[in-house]
């Protein structure tokens, strides 16, 4: 188990103030200039070393999606960071944390990141619903102005970065980088076509880079400890510590700051007080958040908590938001659920999407009571086959695969209730 | 998508919000915001204007607020935009209310891992107090929403009224709160467990446990 000494997030339950006193006291803002002066390069081979990969979900390598940036940016067409903050993944409630109880860490991170990658400024998108969290934020941000961290001089440093705080309004899709940048513009947050890529061409047509709150907010302690010390956690390829959001059937649903790998029963077992009913009561876990395929109890137990653990088992580690259902669950109502939030969150914008997600909750539904024939199986998983890969932005691959999971490990439940329908009907 | 339509605009719409001007002190907060994006980049600011103008209208009719066209109207004068493209950001992003709401915007969250631990519990607890779905009850106190997750997932199932969260919530712990509410008190928001302070596991953490009581700095450890 990953030790208290090693985990960064370490006021992520707020028994402790937020305020720039409070975290200073825990090692936030120690001598930022220190860590700039080392120079944008060496910031991001440090980062690159420590083998961190993006934490929104994706999992790109984050020193390498910083080296992206231009070199020399042009005055006229200066570089932006931008910070999702905008968790709406069903399951993921990991970046709230940070942000209410610990968010010097992530302004600190932005100056950090901001820098490496020669940007003039830092906009965290934060999701609209978190309005306390935002208020925090905002007086977090005004605190490390008043104290010279950031704006002109930032830190004593030399460089320039300002940071602003941008708030949402309640849009899922507002998490996918292209529709954050132009929800950020004022418009209706719909994902662009890539390429260009925002690091050609993102934020007012600049060279852009989204990252995931926990990605930024953890670059500061990596460039105190060093590479090494971060990526002497987890599996090769799969380096670092991570903050896991356990919800739904266990004992005691929580937010944790472990080792990567770590086996799936070793979380539950140390931090979650067990399934709820016991081991034996266990039926699927989500272990990714809402858009990576279910994967069943027998799979799951063993697992490794990282990228390719879960890669191999047919899912993906997502944001590490683990959703836990025993055997009480309705299986197909919680994936139907799922279902109608990906209708719900379509932003309406290609075809396939818009149209399919409806179509496949409506079928969803009807498969919640078997009231169904059984070629309409083939027919659902045929249609999210055609939803998947042919849409802009990754949400009709996410609505698709939940459902292909299903279909996958379940199917045997769903012709039962198909079955009983028709028998019902009968007699 | 969501299905969402702008209240129709009406001689007395335009009679009560056609004067519409943000208060001196949100029109303050309104300058500061826009000053956050380059010069002729204003328009970024929509989405923080249109949240000031819902809030000073819930000000001014004692409710959570909503955006009647007049005042839609007036931020994209304010930024100097098209109308209709304010109007698309407004029925875009679904914490605009386009229509009337009540003084207490009862916001469940029934998404998956909320329903795993018991959000239909909770929105049936709303509708035996009288609430419906897309309703606001005729005593002008409550509009019922079922929204999806709100990132409250480790402390679930949980309810957003108007600007608080109130989690690790029963049927129970819900009716304590709305009654607080009614009541005009405010009752404590966050975790409604006894005991749990946020998303630790509940009955303790199990990692951390120096911090519960003191400023820990872990730095003299590495």
């Amino acid at each position: 188990m990953l030790e208290d000494r090693d985990r960064i997030f370490t006021n992520v339950y707020g028994y402790q103030p937020w305020n720039l006193d409070a975290a200073r006291m825990r090692g936030d803002w120690d001598n930022t200039k220190d860590i700039l002066a080392k120079g944008a390069d060496a910031i991001v081979e440090e980062i690159k070393a420590s083998g961190l990969r993006g934490r929104g979900g994706a999992g790109f390598p984050t020193g390498l999606k910083w080296s992206f940036m231009p070199k020399q940016p042009d005055p006229n067409r200066p570089s932006f960071l931008v910070i999702n903050a905008d968790e709406s993944e069903p399951g993921s409630c990991k970046d709230r944390e940070i942000i209410r109880h610990d968010p010097h860490k992530l302004i600190e991170g932005a100056l950090v990141a901001g820098f490496a990658m020669r940007a003039r400024a830092a906009y965290i998108y934060i999701r609209g619903e978190y309005i306390r969290e935002a208020e925090t934020l905002v007086a977090a941000v005004k605190e490390a102005y008043a104290a010279g961290l950031i704006g002109k001089n930032a830190s004593g440093s030399g460089y320039d970065f300002d940071v602003f705080v941008h708030r949402g309004a309640g849009a899922y899709i507002c998490g996918e980088e292209t529709a954050m940048i132009e929800s950020l513009e004022g418009k209706k947050g719909q994902p662009r076509l890539k390429p260009p890529f925002p690091a050609g061409a993102g934020l007012y047509g600049c060279p852009t880079t989204v990252n995931n709150v926990e990605s930024i907010a953890v670059a500061p302690t990596i460039m105190r400890r060093g590479a090494a010390w971060f990526s002497s956690f987890g599996r090769e390829n799969n380096k670092g510590t991570k903050l896991f959001q356990i919800s739904g059937h266990v004992n005691k649903p929580c937010v944790v700051e472990e080792a990567m790998s770590i086996p799936f029963s070793e979380l539950i077992e140390k931090h979650c007080g067990g399934i709820t009913g016991g081991r034996d009561n266990l039926l699927a876990v989500i272990p990714g958040g809402s858009s990576v395929p279910l994967v069943p109890a027998a799979e799951i137990w063993d697992a490794p908590m990282d990228f390719d653990g879960l890669k191999a088992v047919g899912s993906g580690l997502g944001t590490a938001a683990v959703i836990v259902m025993d055997k009480s669950t309705d299986i197909v109502k919680a994936i139907s659920r799922l279902s109608y939030f990906y209708k719900h969150e379509s932003c309406g914008q290609c075809t396939p999407c818009r149209e399919g997600t409806g179509w496949m909750w409506r079928v969803m539904k009807r498969l919640e009571t078997g009231d169904a024939d059984p070629a309409e199986i083939d027919l659902l998983y045929e249609v999210t086959k055609q939803v998947e890969g042919h849409t802009i932005c990754a949400l009709g691959d996410a609505a698709a695969w939940p459902i292909q999971g299903l279909l996958r490990h379940f199917r045997p439940e769903i012709e039962r209730r198909i079955a009983d329908n028709v028998r019902e009907a009968a007699e | 998508m969501a299905d969402r339509h702008p209240e129709p605009d009406s001689p007395e719409l335009r009679a009560r919000w056609g004067g519409f001007a943000f208060t001196p002190e949100w029109d303050a907060k309104a300058k500061e915001q826009i000053a956050h994006y380059p010069e002729g980049r204003q328009r970024s600011a929509v989405m923080a204007l249109l949240d000031y103008a819902q809030r000073q209208v819930g000000e001014e009719t004692r409710t959570q607020g909503w955006l009647p066209i007049p005042v839609i109207e007036y931020v994209a004068a304010y930024l100097d935009m098209p109308v209709i493209r304010v109007l698309e950001v407004a029925s875009f992003y679904t914490m605009y209310n386009l229509q009337p709401v009540g003084r207490f915007h009862v916001q469940v969250c029934g998404t998956t891992p909320c329903m795993l631990r018991g959000a239909e519990d909770i929105i049936m607890a709303c509708k035996q107090r009288g609430m419906a779905k897309g309703y606001t009850s005729e005593d002008g106190l409550w509009t019922l929403t079922e929204v999806e997750c709100m990132g409250n997932c480790a402390s679930a199932p949980m309810v957003q009224i108007n600007d608080d969260n109130y989690e690790d919530l029963t049927p129970d712990r819900l009716d304590a709160v709305l009654n607080a509410l009614a009541k005009g008190e405010t009752p404590k928001a966050g975790t409604q467990e006894p005991g749990r302070h946020t998303v630790e596991p509940s009955g303790g953490p199990t990692t951390l446990t120096a911090m519960v009581t003191e400023n820990h700095d872990y730095r003299g450890e590495w």
